[in-house]
């Protein structure tokens, strides 16, 4: 026999009509303007990054002094740089390259600021101590200072940088989810966990894990767009990709030395950043519209 | 500040390459001059007694001697330290006034235009690439209409694209939070009083909320003022202006570890010191954290 609730309706009946959690968050990101906004340019740009190495009208790494230092016209809608390569390709060539280095950088992030966050907060004592006091010491290096010294430790390349941005990430995960999960283990249902018999990990994994996952997922997406910005920034100063690596940020450093002749060698590369950080941050300000209205300001 | 020295020792001394070879350039050293060159600076010792030695020093004072410049840190950051803490308060007055500004009008104008436009400019803050929009400034102020100059002019006029640039995203960031802080107390029962006195909005606003309001802002301003001395790096890069931002890059493309440690060290200090100011000041600002002190 079916078991009533305290409204008269048989349990069944509403556990089938509750939404599951995820897709009332996708109900709620939809409703959200901003997020909408951000997640159909976001989606959008994912779409030219994966497509766009395949449609470019040249290659983006061939040379072709003929046409060098053309500006915008039909045949090179977005003009060509000092050795003639087609700015419009090299900036859909370098799509994926920049949503790379923001998605690896938060993933590094975090990964290890999850992890340690988890671990101090819920081992607490000496290794809380040892943890958030090596925390204290990499957040009193600003994030883009602190990235410059472990690529300089490293040595200047994409994949370094991404290392960097990463690591430079991790405190603030690490901050965040402890607070979260410190939170987090003085409710029952741990107590109750633990009660039946359930392992650190399980617990940790199976009870606590999903309750800052929310929190997590805002921060992520915001740093996504603050990763870009640092790398494109690093590669600026010579300390990132390469030549003749269509990145963003290198374009626009070569831009630089032809500002006067050449305008649109350093303005559409720059443009293609702050349009790709600006859909990620209005996704990211949504989500914690929608997930965790706390973290707002 | 133990923590954070050990954190870029340890960094900067698993750097790949030979100082050494860098400072008789590449190619032309003999074995024998290398080998003299990295005793006399001490980079064939163990590395834990390099630290110790180091750090020693430094507690002496000394922090040792640049291998490009050929000259004591010290005297390399008393040069260029000046012109970068110039930089960074220039963009934090520019970005307290005008994100204040910004949060309020945004404030006082809830879900209407101005509050959507405020924070539109407050999300384009954060989202635009600081190195593009000071190239787009130079372009368009410098290049084309000869307004602001680049390398000539007066010292504030030199100042002022640096300093718009930097102070952009923590305008941003300001605004925001200038924004949240009023909403919340604009709705306070003390404002709702202060209006129900009869005394005009102007009075109740800047008297009564802003004063209260800007209480949080103090915080985000002394994490800024570090923000904006590491930001520094990048746009002294692009306006080619002297200051510890080009040091500390040539520091790395010369593999100078010297001038490169001391300079990340120091702008550390300046961030954790500006935080800790904060704190002092808050106590000073709101009477229920010196209660609760006490």
């Amino acid at each position: 026999m079916a078991q009533a609730t305290a409204l008269g309706l048989p349990l069944e009946e509403l556990a089938e009509d509750a939404p599951s959690p995820s897709l009332d968050v996708l109900r709620r990101a939809r409703r959200h303007r901003g997020a909408t906004v951000g997640g159909v340019l976001l989606a959008a740009l994912v779409v030219f990054a994966l497509v766009g190495p395949l449609l470019t009208p040249y290659p983006p790494l061939k040379p072709s002094p003929a046409d060098s230092m053309e500006g915008p016209s039909l045949a090179h809608l977005l003009g060509t740089d000092e050795i003639g390569r087609d700015v419009l390709s090299r900036v859909m060539a370098g799509a994926g390259i920049s949503l790379q280095v923001g998605l690896v950088a938060s993933a590094v992030s975090v990964t290890f600021g999850t992890a340690l966050g988890l671990l101090a907060g819920y081992r607490g004592g000496w290794t809380e101590a040892v943890v958030m006091r090596t925390v204290d010491v990499m957040l009193a290096l600003p994030g883009m200072l602190f990235a410059i010294a472990i690529v300089a430790a490293l040595g200047p390349s994409l994949v370094n940088v991404m290392v960097a941005v990463g690591v430079a990430g991790v405190p603030r995960f690490t901050r965040l989810i402890r607070g979260c999960v410190l939170s987090a283990k003085q409710n029952v249902y741990v107590d109750a966990a633990r009660a039946l018999g359930c392992g650190g990990t399980r617990i940790v994994v199976r009870h606590i894990l999903p309750n800052v996952v929310a929190p997590a997922l805002v921060l992520a997406t915001l740093n996504v767009g603050a990763a870009i910005l640092t790398a494109a920034s690093l590669s600026f100063l010579g300390l990132g990709a390469q030549p003749p690596t269509p990145e963003w940020g290198l374009m626009l450093v070569k831009g630089r030395d032809y500002l006067r002749t050449a305008w649109w060698l350093s303005t559409f590369p720059g443009l293609a950043i702050m349009t790709t950080v600006l859909a990620v941050n209005t996704l990211g300000d949504g989500l914690r519209d929608v997930l965790d209205p706390r973290l707002r300001f | 500040m133990l923590g954070i020295y050990t954190l870029v020792f340890v960094l900067l001394h698993v750097l790949p390459g030979d100082p050494a070879l860098v400072m008789l350039s590449e190619g032309s050293a003999s074995a024998e001059r290398l080998a003299s060159l990295r005793h006399e600076f001490g980079f064939d010792r163990p590395l834990p007694e390099q630290y110790v030695d180091s750090l020693g020093a430094l507690l002496r004072g000394d922090l040792g001697r640049s291998i490009r410049y050929n000259r004591p840190v010290a005297s390399l950051i008393a040069e260029f330290f000046p012109y970068t803490l110039e930089l960074a308060l220039a963009g934090l007055g520019f970005a307290v006034l005008l994100g204040t500004l910004l949060g309020t009008v945004a404030a006082l104008n809830h879900n209407r235009r101005l509050d959507n436009l405020s924070m539109v400019v407050a999300l384009f803050g954060v989202s635009v690439p600081s190195f593009w929009l000071a190239l787009m400034l130079i372009f368009l102020f410098s290049l084309t209409l000869g307004w602001l100059p680049v390398t000539e002019g007066s010292e504030w006029q030199k100042l002022m694209m640096p300093a718009f640039t930097l102070g952009l995203y923590s305008t941003a960031v300001i605004s925001r939070l200038t924004r949240s802080s009023m909403l919340e107390v604009l709705h306070q029962e003390y404002v709702t009083t202060a209006r129900a006195k009869g005394l005009r909005e102007r009075v109740v606003v800047g008297k009564h909320a802003l004063r209260n309001a800007l209480i949080p802002v103090v915080t985000i301003v002394g994490v800024e003022l570090g923000s904006l001395l590491s930001g520094a790096v990048v746009i002294e890069t692009v306006f080619a202006r002297p200051g510890l931002g080009r040091l500390i890059i040539d520091s790395i493309r010369l593999k100078d570890f010297a001038p490169l440690q001391s300079t990340i060290l120091l702008v550390a200090c300046g961030y954790v010191l500006s935080n800790l100011a904060v704190d002092v000041l808050y106590g000073y600002l709101d009477p229920r954290i010196r209660q609760a002190a006490r």
